[in-house]
């Protein structure tokens, strides 16, 4: 037990490089703005005075390193500028915003494994099956989405033509209130306090811009799951289990499923990045009020502080979520930590 | 390296291209690939050329009509061809992605190559970037570069490059490494090869299967990137007719029911995308010597 | 009686170029208490039928004839769920490649829990005990704590081990033994083999050993049956084979079998022995080896892999380098090769310090064409981009600057001088067969006319009959071009055909180094001693070898 304890120090130790690597970048990319940085976080209506001002409060004036300096200890204050659309902090922003994407984004990713996994285990041990085209269909067509052309095929369908789903404008209908905060998921929240019908109306609105999500991470799980389970089961110790008389429950899920997990898990990290991503253009689609149109809009009045806090953020969240992922897989696999990697 | 001491080297070339032929005929989804992609290929290059309207011209009068013998999939709200738009845009939305790959294919073969065969601190360097890259979800990241870099379609080029380079580095220097020691690269060095022969002559030749392959699935995400980048306001911008935009323009009528000024252009990028991921695996069949028998 | 008995079996393989029948109607009987072995060649249907009998076949797979009957069932028609009874409790099956055959990611204990708790043998309570009472069954010391050890963390004769303990753990009347020594060194070969065939005549049980070593067969079974291409084409007692084979491939088995008694001419078939090499007279040396060290950093510590070792070869002289692996001959042979560097130490050729030129340089030094090397695994050794004919151009063109027709015809005289015939060097490497692969590998290295080959067990993966000729090709080609062979090989009985010194290494030093002849007669060191009682001892009309072990 303590060689695994050592293992996920070590691993979170590891992470700490990677972060101080996302903040240069994200350093970097403000300072490669354009022009004068000066000027366009001054703001549109900025005259000399106010540009020279903004120039020393940011620290332009400085050599590089002193202004990587403040800019890190900035960050680490939780400091990551004003959004000149709203006039808010834009950390205050993008924490009053970030329930609304992580909301989505995890009520696809859910969904998405929950079909894909036991899609590709289906194909793998029924190769041939309908299962198995079903699931070769999916994952060619799915890698082909662009997830902001199924969300808009989705709202003419469901919206326009049935009229099942309702406006696709936001998290909750504006005849409902929204709920106390306290979580900050709407879906939680209204559970907490019991409220059913506001409930069922925030999942009503959440159902397709998940679906539309999650149809873009279905493939690449289902593939590798269906690619992992075919060659754990084609190896030896399958063979072995086999000829011990081991049942096939026993065969397929405590030998070969568990082998099989270890890629898919590693597979999840790219699927968490193609998810972060796509969120951006989900919410846009279905003007969702997360973090991602929150960059959009900002992007769309050149707010550069704002959309830099935003990379910087999701960078942070998947790197948070690789680090969940890595501890999992230290979990499962007695491997890991014997290699010095 | 092809070039010699075959007494008869026909005879390869007509074992290649049987091989060649038996995939094709084996699996039909790849020859219906090779098909897709050449209607891709007619679109961008001759396009322009082709199409019935000018796929900038408004005309208010003839607005929002729907698909018709004479605007096959309808006009957009400011009266410009669909279909015109739609075919007139596969040369930006390839040569875009075109570009990207092709940059990302050169820079990460070399850094892979590189990493792979010597190893030592520059590999350690290298990782350390890539991990760093690969630490933002990519398309945040291209979006980030794009807002910093300024909104241009060189941008969104250089964007796209950079965040695919990870992967093509990665995968070279893994194929890389595994033939470092390989017995037919401690042969050739037996032959007389430096290290840096051994590696472009030997070594990095095996290593392209699985690169074409790459290549290929990259291109269709690439465009999905681009189109991406562009659907959200970066890039491209109107009236530039480019699938992603089109699609962000054709949203906002999608409620009104006017379906296709979103739909085409989404099904011309999903045709795009299918196309190649379709090519990615049907290559992986025919650039694989070990395939052929 | 019978407990199992074959009928007529045949298995069908349904292939993209159609159906293939891998056995074609086979007929065996295994009577209670007895080990039948089975011995044939790569293809030759040997595992295959064992698979069917087990109905393990890979899904493209199946029976296509015959019957099965094992203790008055009928295996062909019995369910599935009857079938994964029987399996484990009543016939059980161990594998080569043992670290492969076990769970990477699960305890070994708990893998053999689950199989005694399958069968009903242990419950929830007592399997622990159980499983820790099966790992000491098969000679694991210290069972207890290796019962929380993953399979990575044991040695393939551990894992081996484990294998077996999980086979045998429910008592099964039948054990199937699939290649169960491949890819084990030599020693631990030997102890394997020794504790399944003290297992089976403990507990009376019957068993099928399955193996390509007709010597290894003749010493562990009562009745060995020969197949060769999908038939079995003789069946009788070792003793009767090896003295009168009435088929003529088993005749060509037994020839090829490397034996203590056997000479390089008497492995291949009487009709194409030609006269037997003489002796080398060594006049010089031509490579002298002093003090070589090589030293590298593992993940725990310092490794020395050689450990100050030195020894001479003389000019047209052909040396054994015998060990285990780990022991350094490789290490060894590829410092020498200089494809890697030595920590210290000389290698004087024709007394020039090499050591003295890197590796990273050697390969444009002019002394790069005199040394040359055949490597182990054919397969990996060649350009899987480049015909059997660019292959052997390669060094050509780096090294003799020959061109176009000249070069052609070049390749062309080695083809022919190694019996590859013309036609084959167009083709690519998996296009060739494991014997034609080794033929290329040698025209590669003698293109550029070395005076010193070093053989990296070239036939380690070969079969018996392709390796008997290839042996008796390396000794031709020596005494037609005189060149100095150092020959690495785990195999003593091999390294003697061809060798006339043996150099004996383990742990990274020479234990014994002499005339080949007298190390296997008189061996001094107790270790050469271990590794000939090791190797398996077919029988022959006269047995030379001294066992001291036993």
């Amino acid at each position: 037990m303590s060689g695994t304890l050592r293992t996920v120090i070590v691993r979170l130790s590891q992470a700490i490089p990677v972060i101080l690597g996302v903040v240069v970048v994200s350093f970097v990319l403000t300072r490669a703005l354009p022009g004068d940085p000066a000027v366009y976080f001054a703001g549109m209506a900025a005259d000399e005075n106010s540009i020279a001002e903004t120039r020393t409060a940011l620290g332009l004036d400085k050599p590089m390193a002193q202004q990587f300096l403040v800019y890190a200890g900035d960050v680490l204050a939780g400091d990551l500028g004003q959004s000149l659309s709203t006039g808010q902090p834009v950390l205050q922003d993008l924490m009053t915003r970030l329930p609304a994407s992580l909301e989505l984004t995890l009520t696809a990713l859910v969904l998405s494994c929950l079909i894909a996994i036991p899609l590709g285990i289906l194909a793998a041990t029924r190769p041939g099956s309908v299962a198995d085209h079903l699931c070769r269909v999916l994952v060619t067509a799915g890698v082909s989405l662009p997830t902001f052309f199924t969300g808009v095929v989705l709202i003419y369908v469901f919206y326009y033509l049935l009229g099942v789903a309702p406006s696709p404008v936001g998290r909750l209908d504006f005849i409902y209130i929204e709920p106390d905060r306290i979580t900050g998921f709407y879906l939680i929240d209204a559970a907490l306090v019991g409220d059913w019908e506001t409930w069922g109306a925030a999942a009503k609105q959440l159902i397709l811009p998940a679906i539309t999500l999650s149809l873009f991470t279905l493939a690449p799980l289902a593939r590798m799951t269906r690619a992992a389970m075919l060659s754990a089961l084609s190896s030896d110790y399958i063979r072995t289990a086999r000829a011990a008389g081991l049942t096939e429950s026993k065969v397929l899920y405590a030998y070969a499923f568990r082998n099989a997990l270890l890629p898919v898990v590693t597979t999840l990290g790219m699927v968490f990045s193609f998810t972060l991503g796509a969120n951006v253009l989900v919410e846009k689609v279905f003007a969702w009020p997360g973090i991602g149109s929150y960059a959009v809009e900002a992007l769309v009045v050149s707010d550069y502080a704002a959309v830099q806090g935003f990379v910087l953020a999701m960078a942070l969240l998947f790197v948070a979520l690789n680090l969940i992922i890595d501890l999992t897989y230290t979990l499962i696999d007695p491997r890991i930590g014997f290699e010095t990697r | 390296m092809t070039d010699l001491s075959s007494p008869s080297p026909r005879l390869n070339q007509d074992g290649a291209l049987a091989h060649v032929a038996y995939v094709l005929r084996s699996n039909p989804v790849t020859l219906l690939a090779f098909c897709m992609f050449a209607v891709l290929l007619v679109m961008a290059l001759f396009g322009p050329y082709l199409v019935p309207h000018d796929p900038l011209v408004s005309n208010a009068a003839q607005a929002l009509q729907p698909p018709s013998l004479v605007h096959w999939f309808g006009t957009d709200n400011l009266g410009r061809d669909v279909f015109s738009r739609v075919v007139v845009a596969a040369r930006l939305d390839l040569a875009i992605s075109v570009a990207a790959v092709a940059l990302s294919f050169a820079i990460g073969s070399v850094l892979g190559s590189i990493a792979g065969y010597w190893g030592g601190w520059l590999d350690t360097v290298l990782n350390r970037v890539f991990d760093t890259i690969m630490a933002f979800p990519l398309f945040v990241l291209a979006m980030g570069i794009v807002a910093a870099l300024g909104n241009t379609v060189e941008n969104i080029v250089y964007a796209t490059a950079v965040i695919n380079i990870p992967f093509y580095a990665r995968l070279v220097r893994a194929e890389v490494n595994i033939r470092r020691n390989a017995g037919f690269a401690q042969a050739a060095k037996l032959a007389g090869n430096s290290d840096l022969r051994v590696l472009a002559f030997h070594i990095f030749p095996n290593a392209l299967p699985p690169m074409m392959v790459q290549v290929s699935l990259n291109l269709g995400w690439a465009i999905l990137n681009a189109a991406g980048l562009s659907f959200i306001g970066l890039g491209v911008r109107p009236p530039t007719a480019e699938w992603g935009i089109m699609v962000a323009e054709g949203a906002n009528f999608i409620v009104s029911g006017e379906w296709w000024l979103a739909i085409f252009p989404g099904l011309s990028l999903m045709f795009a995308v299918f196309t190649f991921n379709l090519l990615g695996d049907g290559l992986r069949d025919i650039v694989d010597p070990r395939q052929r028998s | 009686m019978s407990l199992l008995s074959i009928e007529d079996l045949k298995v069908t393989f349904a292939t993209r170029r159609g159906d293939v029948e891998a056995v074609r109607g086979i007929s065996l009987e295994v009577t209670k208490g007895e080990v039948l072995g089975i011995v044939g060649e790569s293809g030759s249907g040997k595992s295959v039928t064992s698979y069917a009998l087990m109905r393990l076949l890979e899904s493209n797979g199946r029976i296509s004839g015959g019957d099965l009957t094992y203790g008055g069932v009928d295996l062909r028609v019995v369910p599935e769920s009857t079938m994964r009874d029987l399996r484990g409790r009543e016939i059980s099956m161990i594998f080569q490649n043992p670290r492969a055959a076990l769970n990477p990611i699960r305890k070994v204990g708990h893998q053999i829990e689950d199989v005694l708790r399958r069968h009903a043998r242990a419950t929830r309570f007592t399997a622990k005990r159980e499983a820790i009472r099966a790992m000491e069954a098969v000679k694991i010391r210290d069972a207890e704590a290796r019962y929380h050890a993953y399979p990575f963390e044991l040695s393939g004769g551990m894992c081996q081990r484990i294998v077996i303990a999980i086979a045998l753990a429910c008592d099964p009347k039948l054990l199937i033994a699939d290649e169960p020594t491949t890819g084990l060194d030599i020693t631990t070969q030997k102890a394997v083999m020794d504790l399944i065939a003290d297992l089976i005549r403990e507990r009376g049980m019957s068993a099928m050993v399955i193996t390509h070593d007709l010597g290894l067969a003749a010493q562990y079974c009562d009745r060995i049956a020969v197949m060769k291409d999908g038939v079995i084409v003789e069946e009788g007692l070792p003793e009767k084979l090896f003295s009168d084979p009435s088929h003529p491939y088993t005749r060509k088995l037994v020839d090829a079998t490397p034996r203590a008694d056997a000479s390089i001419r008497s492995l291949l078939p009487p009709e194409q022995r030609t006269p037997e090499p003489s002796l080398t007279e060594v006049t010089a040396p031509l490579l002298q080896v002093r003090n070589l060290v090589k030293t590298y950093q593992g993940k725990s510590g310092p490794v020395h892999a050689v450990k100050g070792i030195s020894f001479d070869v003389g000019k047209g002289e052909s040396v054994g380098l015998v060990g285990e692996s780990g022991c350094g001959k490789s290490t060894t042979s590829s410092i020498l090769v200089r494809l890697d560097d030595a920590t210290s130490g000389e290698i004087l050729f024709n007394g020039d310090d090499l050591a003295k030129t890197s590796a990273r340089t050697f390969a444009r030094d002019p002394r790069r064409a005199s040394i040359q090397m055949v490597f182990q695994d054919a397969t990996d050794s060649f350009n899987p981009r480049h015909t059997a004919g660019q292959s052997i151009a390669e060094p050509l063109k780096r090294l003799t600057g020959l061109t176009g027709d000249q070069l052609s015809l070049r390749v062309e005289e080695l083809a022919e001088l190694v019996g590859l015939p013309l036609p084959l060097l167009n083709r690519f490497p998996h296009q060739l067969s494991g014997g034609q692969k080794a033929r290329v590998g040698i025209a590669r290295a003698i293109g550029v006319n070395p005076d010193f080959l070093i053989l990296d067990e070239p036939t380690a993966a070969l079969d018996v009959s392709i390796q008997a000729i290839v042996l008796n090709l390396l000794v031709d080609l020596r005494q037609k071009l005189g060149i100095s062979y150092l020959f690495v090989s785990h195999d003593l009985h091999v390294v003697r055909l061809l060798c006339d010194r043996v150099i004996v290494m383990k742990n990274g030093e020479i234990v014994e180094e002499g005339p080949a002849d007298q190390v296997m007669s008189a061996p001094s060191h107790p270790y050469t001693r271990t590794l000939l009682s090791a190797a398996p001892h077919p029988p022959a009309l006269t047995v030379s070898v001294p066992s001291a072990a036993e």
